[in-house]
Order: structure tokens, then C-alpha cells, then sequence
């Protein structure tokens, strides 16, 4: 007698399943197909899953003492259900297959959708074979190749130990680092089922000079993706000199005369004037909500002709570096813009799905708590063909900004960003340090003004706050040239 | 989530189990629900129910070590209380966390209200009104991209090996509508609006379309304005959040740690025009999401800390306090290194000002109506500040809005060049302020 495979809504209390507690795997198949069934059955177009365990830990030290060590580890899932373009977003702590269907219920009864009756049959979703990014590239070897919480106070000591030597009117000295270990594992009704393990960490200084009324501070950081020794190689005394220096310099720098000025803005973390200007206006959460202006202007020219663009997630140990994102599509190279001209948006599924612009592996979130949106990865300004003297030579009165502060973007497209180290530029040469500045503008307009990029590209690592939470980006750019731009000051 | 009484047993469970005899844990659920609407649909529908604990543990050497966590059954529970442990044995030596003496003192009047949560379709009906209502409030409002109704129950507890047991409930509805503008030839423009209060029922969902409105109707027609020096009028968000930029200066950790612009012997001393007074009053009638209680189990109050201008007051954790001999603020967050920041501002004057102001007849001033990017362009620790901000000239009554500027300045030459603070508060999420007039700040606009 033949016996269906196919399982009956009512048995759903009696399963027992037996998932790998931790960690994520094969064994996690079963429930997690059994629950997008069941939502499937209910009614939903789409369901997902998104599970994640995480191992995060920060570390202070202050001047000369390790002042906090914070620990924290979360366990959590979120259940996104479709219906049509309507779309719900449940998250919820519990990883028990009740817990997860309670989620899934709920979600399924705020889109008008009910569990289907005793009797009916669960749909079979058949998930295609784990794709393991974590297995494949070693990934599982990771956390306990990380620095110890004793070693991590030893290299933050030894850190604040160089600012003490090389800083001047010190009147704080911080180091911080964070190592942060996440496993995710991803299910959905059209059959994905991927894991990825991901590490980020992050170290870098913060000092504090007064003289009198004259202070300064500056902070620096590096960051890394993938590399279990990052803390072990991390450079604090080349980072505790450069730091030093900058600081300095501004402790007793005047303040920037406000007005309109050409500037050359350094590359490195200089790259945020592309993030705030242009990056986040390409993302289709942008579009969806119509506060791109570059929204329709796909294949025509946005930027001048010296500027080329990309956005993608495979540079070896960049900050925004994933293999794949939090939908668990494979992670690509975007190109942005090429030569000036608009060529690709940043797709997550649901702005694929409501704007038409294909995917691109940038659905990211900061955690379980959020639906994935659209977001940045690795973005950057490619090389140019100046040279930094020729970009010099093209100032008489300027301002050359060399350390980017943060900065944002609004709905109109009006971006600001301020500028942590800045110094005039005379006759093509740097006279003096300025401070205080911060530069204003409008994406459609500056994309114009970017006439020269110099050769020298260098990428540097940021956090990203937006729709989905804040996630670990990096900017980039070689020196580049803006023709006029607006410069708040006093 | 089990209840807290089964998170206390198990943690003094688990606890006796690792031999750990002095432990505190503080934690809170929060279940919400949201919603966002897009051109008359619903865009998408949030909900959550989350949980998350912070254990600190104190070891045999009275080293201190924490962990948060967001698994609290008895398995995760029992992993944080142990990984708390072995982080104690790397804790500070000097100056250790302890037990605030405050948190046992009885609390009266705890609130533990909850309002019943309205079903999902009300709260989308409501949210696509509020839309359809501006969109319809002038030709020019082509969309409200920013939008959201939200409702939140968030239960809280604190306890302790000595016995200490806090618990809270409160229930908070909000709305937020940011509307743009799409006219041809002129560039387009925003505003928003927010409201909040205990329960969907009192929330001001009106008022919040027609702030929202008429702000962005009054951006339309817009201007350059000149770069010079201005008499500013900040509006109570502006002011709040630029004073939260420079919170710095009440926070007796920065302060300890050399990270203020106050020092301790500061206290007494003349910071800003005798027409300003400044409190933190958690408990204030308006602060509709009062919590009693800090991450420490001290009671929250009213704590002055400027009073005419004198600088009268820090805000303590139990730490600082026993190190600078004061009383803990009921101001602290529970942690490894234990963070002390504002609960509700109350900013007001009692003094007699020379002259009062109006933008009834003031002549061409700028009217700050809301401050950007403060994570960028404030310098919290050499007390400058730089920000492009929206806002309007006001010439004898007459607004005109300003197409992009920025305002720039000293937040202690700032405060002390307050030439008047209107009688009127206005209540923000972050405290109620009335406006603040400043004699001279620079503004850069072409």
C-alpha cells in the first residue's frame, strides 16, 4: 500500500525534530521547510527565513588601564511573509520549532492569512542542498583562532602605551577594539537554503589634546573581515604616531572661513562623499520611495566623465565584504557608474520585486530584528589618470580635506558630511591647518563637480545606518577634485 | 519569555550551581508592532517580540565581569552568568561596580499600566488617512516616503543577590510622517512631524498631519541667505538636541573620565545666561514614556542642572556618585563600564529677561527648526558645533524658508549668549523646551 509522504496540518504537534542546537546545518532542513510549507499553504506568495547566532565582544582601555569587557551573545530569528506586494516582518528570540511557527503564524494572521484546517495538506518545499559558505572556505575554525580576552587587553595597553609616547597635552587616551562572530542560516519558499559564518572586527584609537582653550580630538580605526589574527597584526604604533600627528596638528588650528570653495579630498575614508552623495540614492529603497534623483536616469549621464564607480561585496577582508548577503544570494561586483553614465542600481529582493532592477546580493541587515533592504558593501571612486601634484596645481584658493568625519543624506537629496583634519590650499600648496568644517551639497549637483581623480585608490571602513539597520560598509576613493562645494564654518 | 520570577530562581539557581554569590541582572521584553504605508497600500508590517538580559558577576576577588544576552531559559541563563564570570577576572581594579544603596529603597507609584494594542488593520487604516490627508493638504505633496504607526509594551526588571526586585510596565503609540514636495523649476522639499504618547487612542495623529503640512508647505518657497552673523531662535527639538550633543557636560563619567567639558570643580559656577534653567526630570508629567527605575535599580527624579545660568548639578550612576560624593540620579545603564545619560529634559527660566522677543516683530532672524547630522557635526569634546540645519528668516512675522545653510558656533558661548527663553514649552520626545533666542551665530548660506 502506498503512503504519502506528504504531511497532514495535524501532525504538526506530534514532529520531533532534532536540529543541531549549535549550530546551523542540514539537520536544520526538516522544520524549516515544513514551516514555509505550512506558510505556503495558508496562502503566502513568498516566505523566508533568516536565523542567526551571534558572539560579539568589545573591549576599552583608558590611558593605561582596561576600563570594560562586554560580552553578548543573541540568538534569534526573523520570518518575513508575502502577500502580493503587502509584505510582514516577524522576529522573535525563540529558535524552537514552535517558537518559529508562532512567528510564522503571526505574520500569516497580520496579512489576513490563517493556518490551514486539520486536514490539509502541508505543500512540500524542496530546499536546494546547504549552500555552506562557512564549511566551504573554513570559516568554522574562526572564533576560537580570536584573540583572547587577555591578549586583546595586552595589544589595547601596549596601544594607549604609543599615544602616551608620541601624543603632546594629552588629556585622554582610548583604544577599543570589537570582534563580532555571526552564523546566519537562511530558508525560503523558492528553495534557498545557505549558511555563512561572518567576522568583523574593529580596532583603532581615540585622543584627546588641550592646551588652554585649544583642543582637539580625532579618532581612527581599522577594520577587517575574515581574518582571525586581525587584532595580533594590527599595527598600534604606526596608528598611535598618525593619530598623534593629526591631533597635533588641529589643536591649534583656526577656525575654516565658511563660503563656496574648490576642494581635494583625500582618499581612504574620503570616499564618504560618494557613500552620502550618490551610493545610498542608487539603493532601490531610495527608489522605492521616490527620494532618488537618479531614480529614472538609468544609462544616462549623472556624473562627470573622470568619474567611475562600484559597489561589491568579494574584496579580500574589505568591511563590506560578504559572500553572500542576508537573502543568501552570492555576493557580486556592481558596476555603478561607468565614465560618468549610470549604469546599475543596488537591489535587495522586495526593491527588485517593486522596481524591476535585477538583484544584486545587497539585501543586508544589522541583525534578526530587521527585514533586509537594500544596502551598500564595498563602495568606491576607481582610479583615475591625474596625478595628486596635477590636482594640487588646479587650486589657487581651496581647502584640502584630509580626514572625513560622518555624514547623511536626506530625502530631497541634500547630503553633508563633516571634515575631521582640513588645511588650506594656496597657489597649489597647504598653508595652514583648519578646523570646524563641514561641507553641504546636492547629489544631482556635486556628481558634476568631480572633475579629477587621481591614481591612487585606497579603501577604508565605515558603519552604515539606515533602513535595516546599522551594518559594516567600506568607502573608498583615490584624491579627487571638486570644483565648488559649500564649506560651513565660522 | 518566562515571567521574571522564573528568570530570578534560575539565575540564583545557576548562580549556586557556578558558586557565584553576588550577581545583578537587569532586563526588559518588548513586544511591538508597526506599520508603513506607500501611495494608499500597506508597505510593510513590523512586529517583534524580543527579549534581552545583561547579568553582571562579582568574583571571589570582587572583580566585576558581564553579559547580555537575548536567550534567557535556564541553558542560556546559566552560559551568560558563566561567561560574566570568567570576564570578571579581567574587570577593573579600582573604582569596581557595585550595588547601587538606592536599589532596594522603595519606589512609590509605579507605573504598570498597559493600554490594550490595537489590531494590525487599525493601525494601517489609520497610517494610509494620515497619508491620504497630506497628500491632499497642497498640490505640491507628491509623497510621504518617511512614515510610521507604531505601538510597544515594554515590561522591565532589575534584581539583585541582596534581594532587590524592580519590576515596570508601560505601553507607548507613535507616529512619525515626513512629507516631500515636487514642484516643476524648484528644487523639492521636506518636512516631518512626530508624536507620542501611552496609547493609540490619545495619540495625536491630527496634529501630527498638520505640523507636518504646514511645515512643508512653508518650505516651498525658498531662498538663499547670505553668509553672516544672526540673532537665532532655536525651536525646542533644535535646542534639546543640540544640549544632548553637549550632554558631556552634566555626566559625571565623562567628566571622571576626562572626557566633559565640566570638570567637578565646575559645580557653582556661572555657564550660561542667568536666563536658563535646565533640569532632568524623568518623572515630568509629559515624559509620556517615564520609566521609574535606571539600569541600576536606583529611582529615577527631577535633578537640577542648570539653575539661572549656575551650573548646579551632575548626572551619577551609583560609581560616580560614591566617588564624587554625591547621591546616584537614577541616570545609569547597567554594563561592564557603567554608562550615565539624561532621561527627559525640562528646560525653562525663572529669571527677569531685559527685553522679550517675539518673531512678530523681530527683524531678520533665523528660526531653527530642526538640526542635522549631529553625529557628524558635533564636537562633544572641543564644545564646537557645525550643522546644517532647516529653518526659516523671519522678518517681522513673515517666514521664508532657507534653501541650505548651515549654523555654526561654541555650545558654551552659546549658552551664555541666550538672550531670551520664551515663556511657552513645547514638548519633544527628548524633554519640553520652550524656544531659546541666541544674540549672534554664524550661518553660512552662499
Amino acid at each position: 500500500m502506498l503512503t504519502s509522504t506528504l504531511l497532514l496540518s495535524n501532525q504538526l504537534p506530534t514532529l520531533q525534530y532534532s536540529s543541531t542546537p549549535e549550530r546551523f546545518d542540514e539537520t536544520w532542513e526538516a522544520p524549516l521547510a515544513t514551516l514555509l510549507g505550512l506558510g505556503r499553504a495558508a496562502g503566502a506568495d513568498f516566505i523566508e527565513l533568516f536565523l542567526e547566532r551571534r558572539n560579539y565582544i568589545s573591549s576599552l582601555a583608558e590611558d593605561d588601564a582596561i576600563t570594560s569587557i562586554s560580552p553578548s551573545l543573541s540568538t534569534g530569528a526573523g520570518v518575513r511573509v508575502f502577500r502580493g506586494k503587502a509584505d510582514c516582518y516577524v522576529s522573535t528570540n525563540d529558535l524552537s520549532f514552535s517558537g518559529l511557527k508562532a512567528a510564522l503564524e503571526k505574520g500569516l494572521s497580520i496579512l489576513g492569512l490563517q493556518l490551514p484546517t486539520a486536514k490539509a495538506f502541508i505543500p512540500e518545499i524542496n530546499l536546494e542542498l546547504l549552500r555552506d559558505y562557512a564549511t566551504k572556505r573554513g570559516k568554522d575554525a574562526w572564533l576560537p583562532v580570536c584573540s583572547s580576552i587577555r591578549e586583546m587587553g595586552e595589544i589595547l595597553l601596549e596601544g594607549t602605551a604609543h599615544l602616551k609616547q608620541k601624543a603632546s597635552h594629552v588629556q585622554s587616551r582610548r583604544a577599543t577594539y570589537f570582534r563580532d562572530w555571526q552564523e546566519v542560516l537562511i530558508a525560503a519558499s523558492d528553495g534557498t537554503f545557505a549558511r555563512d559564518i561572518r567576522l568583523t572586527q574593529s580596532v583603532g584609537f581615540n585622543l584627546l589634546c588641550a592646551d588652554g582653550a585649544n583642543r582637539s580630538s580625532i579618532g581612527d580605526r581599522a577594520g577587517n573581515t575574515s581574518d582571525a589574527n586581525f587584532l595580533r597584526t594590527w599595527d598600534s604604533q604606526q596608528a598611535a604616531e598618525k593619530i598623534a600627528e593629526s591631533a597635533g596638528k588641529m589643536l591649534y588650528a583656526d577656525y575654516v572661513e565658511s563660503g563656496t570653495y574648490p576642494i581635494i579630498m583625500a582618499n581612504h575614508f574620503g570616499g564618504v562623499i560618494f557613500h552620502e552623495a550618490c551610493g545610498h540614492l542608487l539603493e532601490t529603497t531610495q527608489i522605492e520611495r521616490n527620494t532618488s534623483p537618479f531614480a529614472d536616469k538609468k544609462g544616462e549621464k549623472i556624473a562627470h566623465e573622470s568619474l567611475t564607480a562600484w559597489d561589491e561585496g568579494r574584496s579580500e577582508n574589505a568591511f563590506g565584504t560578504i559572500d553572500m548577503d542576508d537573502e543568501g544570494m552570492p555576493a557580486q561586483r556592481t558596476l555603478l557608474i561607468e565614465k560618468g553614465v549610470l549604469k546599475n542600481f543596488l537591489a535587495d529582493r522586495t526593491g527588485s520585486t517593486r522596481t524591476g532592477h535585477p538583484r544584486t546580493g545587497s539585501g543586508r541587515r544589522q541583525n534578526y530584528t530587521y527585514a533586509a533592504a537594500s544596502r551598500m558593501r564595498n563602495t568606491y571612486i576607481d582610479s583615475g589618470e591625474y596625478t595628486i601634484d596635477e590636482l594640487f596645481a588646479s587650486v589657487d584658493k581651496g581647502i584640502y580635506c584630509k580626514k572625513m568625519g560622518g555624514g547623511s543624506v536626506g530625502a530631497t537629496g541634500q547630503f553633508n558630511f563633516s571634515v575631521d583634519e582640513a588645511y588650506l590650499i594656496e597657489n597649489g600648496k597647504i598653508t595652514k591647518p583648519l578646523k570646524g568644517a563641514i561641507l553641504i551639497g546636492e547629489a544631482k549637483e556635486i556628481m558634476n563637480k568631480i572633475s579629477m581623480c587621481s591614481q591612487d585608490l585606497e579603501i577604508a571602513p565605515g558603519f552604515c545606518g539606515s533602513v535595516s539597520g546599522s551594518i559594516y560598509t567600506t568607502v573608498g576613493q583615490p584624491h579627487i577634485k571638486v570644483d565648488s562645494i559649500t564649506v560651513g564654518g565660522r | 519569555m518566562p515571567n521574571i520570577n522564573e528568570i530570578a530562581n534560575s539565575a540564583k539557581d545557576n548562580a549556586e550551581k557556578l558558586g557565584i554569590k553576588k550577581f545583578d541582572i537587569y532586563g526588559s521584553t518588548v513586544d511591538d508592532t508597526s506599520v508603513q504605508v506607500d501611495q494608499g497600500e500597506p508597505k510593510q508590517v513590523k512586529a517583534s517580540n524580543r527579549s534581552g538580559v545583561t547579568v553582571r558577576v562579582w568574583n571571589e576577588d570582587n572583580t566585576m565581569g558581564v553579559t547580555s544576552t537575548t536567550d534567557v531559559d535556564p541553558k542560556g541563563l546559566e552560559l551568560a552568568l558563566k561567561t560574566a564570570y570568567e570576564a570578571s577576572f579581567f574587570g577593573v581594579k579600582e573604582n569596581v561596580p557595585d550595588f547601587s544603596p538606592e536599589a532596594t529603597v522603595p519606589i512609590p507609584n509605579k507605573p504598570q499600566d498597559k493600554a490594550p494594542q490595537a489590531p494590525v488593520a487599525e493601525l494601517i487604516e489609520k497610517l494610509l488617512v494620515a497619508e491620504k490627508e497630506l497628500l491632499a493638504a497642497h498640490p505640491a505633496i507628491k509623497g510621504v516616503p518617511y512614515n510610521g504607526l507604531s505601538q510597544r509594551d515594554i515590561d522591565r526588571f532589575y534584581l539583585n543577590s541582596d534581594g532587590a526586585v524592580r519590576t515596570e510596565s508601560h505601553s507607548l503609540a507613535s507616529v512619525y510622517l515626513y512629507s516631500k514636495t515636487e514642484e516643476e523649476g524648484k528644487k523639492p522639499r521636506s518636512a516631518g512631524a512626530f508624536r507620542i504618547n501611552q496609547s493609540l487612542d490619545n495619540l495625536d495623529i491630527n496634529g501630527c498631519i498638520k505640523e507636518t503640512a504646514d511645515k512643508t508647505i512653508s518650505h516651498l518657497n525658498y531662498e538663499k541667505i547670505k553668509t553672516g552673523k544672526y540673532r537665532v531662535v532655536f525651536s525646542a527639538e533644535a535646542f534639546l538636541s543640540l544640549l544632548g550633543g553637549f550632554s558631556n557636560l552634566f555626566n559625571a563619567q565623562s567628566i571622571l573620565d576626562n572626557q566633559s567639558l565640566s570638570t567637578p570643580d565646575d559645580l557653582g559656577k556661572q555657564i550660561a545666561s542667568p536666563l536658563l534653567s535646565v533640569y532632568d526630570d524623568a518623572l515630568h508629567p509629559a515624559n509620556v514614556g517615564a520609566e521609574s527605575f535606571d539600569g541600576e535599580g536606583t529611582p529615577t527624579r527631577q535633578i537640577s542642572l542648570i539653575e539661572n545660568g549656575i551650573l548646579t548639578g551632575f548626572l551619577h550612576s551609583a560609581g560616580t556618585a560614591k566617588r564624587l560624593n554625591a547621591q546616584p540620579t537614577g541616570n545609569a545603564s547597567i554594563g561592564a563600564k557603567v554608562s550615565v545619560s539624561p532621561n527627559f529634559y525640562h528646560v525653562f527660566s525663572t529669571a527677569t529677561p531685559e527685553q522679550e522677543f517675539s518673531l512678530e516683530t523681530a527683524e531678520n532672524v533665523i528660526l531653527i527648526d530642526d538640526l542635522q547630522a549631529l553625529h557628524a557635526g558635533v564636537k562633544a569634546l572641543q564644545g564646537s558645533f557645525s550643522l546644517p540645519f532647516d529653518g526659516w528668516l523671519v522678518n517681522k512675522g513673515v517666514k521664508t524658508s532657507i534653501e541650505s545653510a548651515t549654523v555654526a558656533g561654541d555650545f558654551l558661548e552659546l549658552l551664555k549668549s541666550i538672550i531670551y527663553v520664551e515663556k511657552e514649552p513645547e514638548l519633544t520626545p527628548g524633554g519640553v523646551c520652550p524656544k531659546i533666542w541666541v544674540n549672534e551665530l554664524s550661518i553660512t548660506g552662499e
